[in-house]
C-alpha cells in the first residue's frame, strides 16, 4: 500500500502547478499584447493615448507582465510540478504553497495598475515602488521555504540538476532584488534610492543583468533539464556537464553586469570585469546548450512529429545563437556600435522570445494535458503555434538587428571635414520601417501564443482537474502518462 | 567516478545551498564595494548643485512619465557623441541623481546635456505635440502635463528625504520648498508669456513647467571637455 501511495500523483500537490499555469497563461497573453502595443506606438505615435497608455508607462507593464507574470508563473508551476516529483514527497505546506499562488499574482494586478498610474523607480525590471517591492520580498521568502521545507523532508537522496538551478534562483534573486531596491520613501508611492548617481547605476545593472541571468536564464534551464528529457523520453546527455556548467555559469554570470555601462562613468576596471565576463559566460552558457541539444541523440526522429520537442530545440538553438551574441556585444568596439540602439532590443528577444518563451511554452503544453488528466485537445494547433512563433521571433529579431546597425552607423557617421552626417531625427526616420516589420513579427508571434491559449482552454475543458479513479487493476481510464 | 565528490554534494541540501550562495556572492562583493571607496565617484564636481525643489519636482514627473525609457542621459566619450550632445559625463555629476538616469535606448536623443539647448517655449510647443516642431518625431504628445496643475503637497518632503540621504539641503530650502518652486514656476510662466504662449492660470503653474525646470537644469556646472584636463577619470 504504502509503496503504491509513495509511487502515486495522488501525494503530489497540483492544485499550485494548475493555478500558476492559468496566471501565466493569462499574463503571457496581456504582456505579449501591451508589448506589441507599445511596439506600434513607435511606428504610428498617434496610438499614445492620454497619461496613461503611452509608450513610458506601457513599457514597464510590458517587461514586468512577461518577466514576472508569464515566465516567472510557468516558472513556479514547473518548479512545484518537478519539485514534488524529484524529492518523491508533496511540497512542505500547502499554505504556503497557496499563499505563494495568491500572493505572487496579486502582486502582478499590483505591479500593472500602479505601473499605469505612473507609479515607478524607473530601474529596469526593478520599477515596482516600495510596497510591492516588500510584497515581493514577502512572498519570495514563502517560496524560499516552501523550496527548502521539501527539500529537507524529501525522500531521494539525491538532487536532480534542475533542483540546483531553481535553488540557485531562489537564492540569488532574493539577494538581488532586496540590494537594489533598498530606498527611502517620501509617501506611499514615492521613493527615492538608498544609492545615487554611478553607484545607484551599478547596483542597479548587478541586478538587472542577473535578473536576466537568475529569472530568465537558471530556472528556465531548470525546466529544461526536467521537461526536456521527460518530453523526449531520454536522460540528460551528460551528468558530468551539469555539473560544469552549473557552478560556473552560477559563479560568473554575477560579474556581468557593467557591460551595461560600458563607456559610462563607472571606472574602467569594473567595465573591464563585466565585459571579460560576459565572454567567459560563452562556455557555460553553451555546456547547458548542448547538454540540451544532445539529450535528443538518438531521439531527432521524435522532434519531426512533436511539437513540444521542436519548441525545445529552437529555444536551445537560440539561446546558443543570443549567449554567442550577448558576449559579442559585450566587447567594447561592438559595444560602442551597439548601445542605446534597437540591437538590444533585438538581442533581448532572441533570448527572451526564443528561448524563454518558446521553453515556457512546451513546458505548458506538457503540463495542461497532465494535470487536467487528458490529452493536449489539438497536436496540431501546437505545431502551428510553433511555426507562428519561429517565424515572428525571426522577423523580430531580424528587423530590430538592422535597425540597430542602421542606428549605430548613422550616429557615428562622419563627413570628409569630420562633421555628424547625419541629425538624430534622421536616424529616427530611417528606422521606422522596421518598427513596422517588429510590429508584424509581434503580431505573428502572438498569433500563436493565441492558439495556445485556445488549445489549453479546449485541453482543460475536456479534461478534469480530479483524479480518475483508478480501474479494477489500478490503471488509470486515461492516457495521462508521462510521471 | 571523477566526480564523485560531487554525487556526496548532491545529497546534502545545506551545503548545496552555502556553496552556490558563495559563488554568487564574489562577483557582487568585487563589483559592488570598492567604488565607494574611490573619491572621484562620490565627490561632486565643484559646480554641481542639488536640484532646486521645482527640479526635483519635474525630475520626479520625468520618472513618472517613464521619459528614461526613450531618452538617454549619458554621453560616452566619443568625438560623434561630444559633438552631438556635449561634454562627455562624468561620476561625480550624479550624486544628487536618485535614482539615476542614464537610460538603456536612444528612441529620442540623450538629455544630459538638453540644458539651455532650446527656449522654454520651445520645450512647451514641443510637449504639447512634438510633430509640430519635428515631423518625423514619434514622441507622444504630453499636452496633458500642460493642463495639470503641480501638486505641492510632497514638495518639502522630497527635499527632507533627499536631505537625509545627504544632499545638502538647508533647513530654509526645505521649509520653503513650496514658496521657492513657485516663484521659480512663475519666472518660466514669465518667459513662456514674452515667447507668445498662451498660459491659462493652471498652465502657469503646470505639472510641464516643473519638467521644463528640470530639464533646464541638465548639463549645467560641467565644463566642456577642452576645459577639464583628464575629467574622465573616475579614481583621482
Amino acid at each position: 500500500m504504502s509503496d503504491q501511495s509513495n509511487s502515486s500523483p495522488a501525494i503530489y500537490d497540483m492544485a499550485v502547478v494548475r493555478g500558476f499555469a492559468i496566471s501565466a497563461l493569462i499574463w503571457g497573453i496581456v504582456g505579449m499584447s501591451v508589448g506589441l502595443l507599445a511596439a506600434l506606438q513607435l511606428a504610428w505615435p498617434e496610438l499614445n493615448l492620454g497619461p496613461y497608455l503611452h509608450f513610458g508607462r506601457l513599457r514597464p507593464v510590458h517587461t514586468n507582465a512577461v518577466i514576472f507574470g508569464f515566465t516567472l508563473g510557468v516558472v513556479f508551476a514547473g518548479s512545484y510540478y518537478g519539485l514534488q516529483r524529484l524529492c518523491r514527497v508533496r511540497m512542505f505546506s500547502d499554505t504556503l504553497s497557496r499563499i505563494n499562488l495568491w500572493g505572487w499574482n496579486a502582486i502582478i494586478v499590483a505591479a500593472a495598475i500602479s505601473l499605469l498610474a505612473g507609479k515607478t523607480t524607473s530601474k529596469e525590471y526593478a520599477e515596482l515602488e516600495w510596497p510591492i517591492d516588500i510584497a515581493i520580498a514577502v512572498v519570495w521568502v514563502v517560496y524560499a521555504m516552501n523550496f527548502f521545507g521539501t527539500l529537507i523532508k524529501r525522500r531521494e537522496r539525491a538532487m536532480y540538476a534542475a533542483i540546483w538551478f531553481w535553488l540557485a534562483t531562489v537564492l540569488t534573486i532574493a539577494m538581488l532584488h532586496i540590494f537594489n531596491n533598498l530606498e527611502l520613501p517620501v509617501s506611499g508611492w514615492k521613493s527615492y534610492s538608498m544609492y545615487a548617481g554611478i553607484h545607484d547605476a551599478n547596483i542597479q545593472w548587478w541586478y538587472g543583468h542577473n535578473a536576466v541571468g537568475f529569472l530568465l536564464t537558471t530556472p528556465i534551464l531548470g525546466l529544461m533539464y526536467y521537461f526536456l528529457p521527460k518530453a523526449a523520453g531520454r536522460p540528460i546527455f551528460s551528468h558530468r556537464l551539469s555539473i560544469l556548467h552549473f557552478w560556473s555559469l552560477i559563479f560568473i554570470y554575477i560579474w556581468a553586469g557593467p557591460h551595461h555601462l560600458i563607456y559610462s562613468p563607472l571606472p574602467d576596471w569594473a567595465q573591464t570585469f563585466g565585459a571579460a565576463f560576459s565572454i567567459m559566460l560563452i562556455f557555460p552558457s553553451w555546456g547547458g546548450m548542448l547538454n540540451g541539444l544532445l539529450t535528443l541523440r538518438g531521439a531527432w526522429h521524435k522532434v519531426r512529429t512533436d511539437p513540444l520537442l521542436k519548441m525545445f530545440v529552437v529555444g536551445l538553438t537560440f539561446y546558443g545563437m543570443s549567449t554567442f551574441e550577448g558576449p559579442m556585444m559585450a566587447v567594447k568596439t561592438v559595444n560602442s556600435l551597439s548601445h542605446f540602439t534597437n540591437w538590444t532590443i533585438g538581442h533581448v528577444h532572441s533570448g527572451a522570445l526564443g528561448w524563454v518563451a518558446l521553453t515556457c511554452f512546451a513546458t505548458l503544453y506538457y503540463l495542461v494535458p497532465r494535470l487536467w488528466h487528458t490529452q493536449l485537445y489539438s497536436v496540431r494547433l501546437a505545431e502551428a503555434h510553433f511555426w507562428l512563433a519561429t517565424l515572428g521571433l525571426v522577423l523580430y529579431v531580424t528587423s530590430m538587428w538592422i535597425s540597430g546597425v542602421t542606428q549605430g552607423l548613422m550616429w557615428r557617421a562622419t563627413n570628409p571635414d569630420g562633421g555628424l552626417t547625419y541629425t538624430f531625427i534622421e536616424s529616427v526616420a530611417a528606422i521606422r520601417i522596421y518598427d513596422v516589420i517588429r510590429s508584424g513579427g509581434g503580431v505573428i508571434f502572438l498569433g500563436g501564443a493565441l492558439l495556445m491559449l485556445y488549445n489549453i482552454l479546449k485541453t482543460i475543458q475536456q479534461g478534469s482537474a480530479r483524479l480518475p479513479v483508478p480501474l479494477p487493476g489500478g490503471a488509470l481510464p486515461s492516457a495521462a502518462g508521462g510521471r | 567516478m571523477a566526480y564523485g565528490w560531487h554525487r556526496v554534494l548532491e545529497a546534502k541540501w545545506a551545503t548545496f545551498t552555502v556553496l552556490t550562495l558563495l559563488a554568487v556572492l564574489v562577483g557582487g562583493l568585487v563589483l559592488l564595494i570598492p567604488p565607494y571607496f574611490l573619491q572621484g565617484t562620490i565627490r561632486p564636481i565643484a559646480a554641481v548643485r542639488p536640484y532646486t525643489a521645482l527640479e526635483q519636482e519635474g525630475r520626479d514627473i520625468y520618472i513618472r512619465e517613464g521619459c528614461n525609457t526613450c531618452h538617454s542621459q549619458m554621453v560616452r566619450p566619443f568625438k560623434t557623441e561630444t559633438d552631438r550632445y556635449g561634454s562627455y559625463s562624468l561620476a561625480g555629476e550624479g550624486v544628487y541623481d536618485r535614482p539615476f538616469l542614464y537610460g538603456s535606448r536612444r528612441t529620442g536623443p540623450d538629455l544630459a546635456r538638453v540644458g539651455g539647448k532650446y527656449p522654454d517655449s520651445w520645450h512647451w510647443i514641443h510637449f504639447v505635440n512634438p510633430r509640430e516642431l519635428e515631423p518625423r518625431s514619434n514622441m507622444p504628445s504630453f499636452a496633458f502635463l500642460t493642463e495639470r496643475a503641480l501638486d505641492p503637497s510632497l514638495t518639502s518632503r522630497r527635499l527632507a528625504v533627499l536631505r537625509r540621504l545627504g544632499h545638502p539641503y538647508s533647513d530654509a530650502e526645505i521649509e520653503n520648498a513650496v514658496e521657492d518652486a513657485r516663484a521659480q514656476a512663475a519666472a518660466i510662466a514669465e518667459r513662456l508669456r514674452r515667447d507668445g504662449v498662451q498660459l491659462s492660470e493652471v498652465g502657469a503653474r503646470s505639472e510641464v513647467i516643473a519638467v521644463i525646470a528640470y530639464l533646464q537644469s541638465l548639463g549645467h556646472g560641467v565644463k566642456p571637455p577642452a576645459a577639464t584636463p583628464n575629467a574622465g577619470g573616475t579614481a583621482r
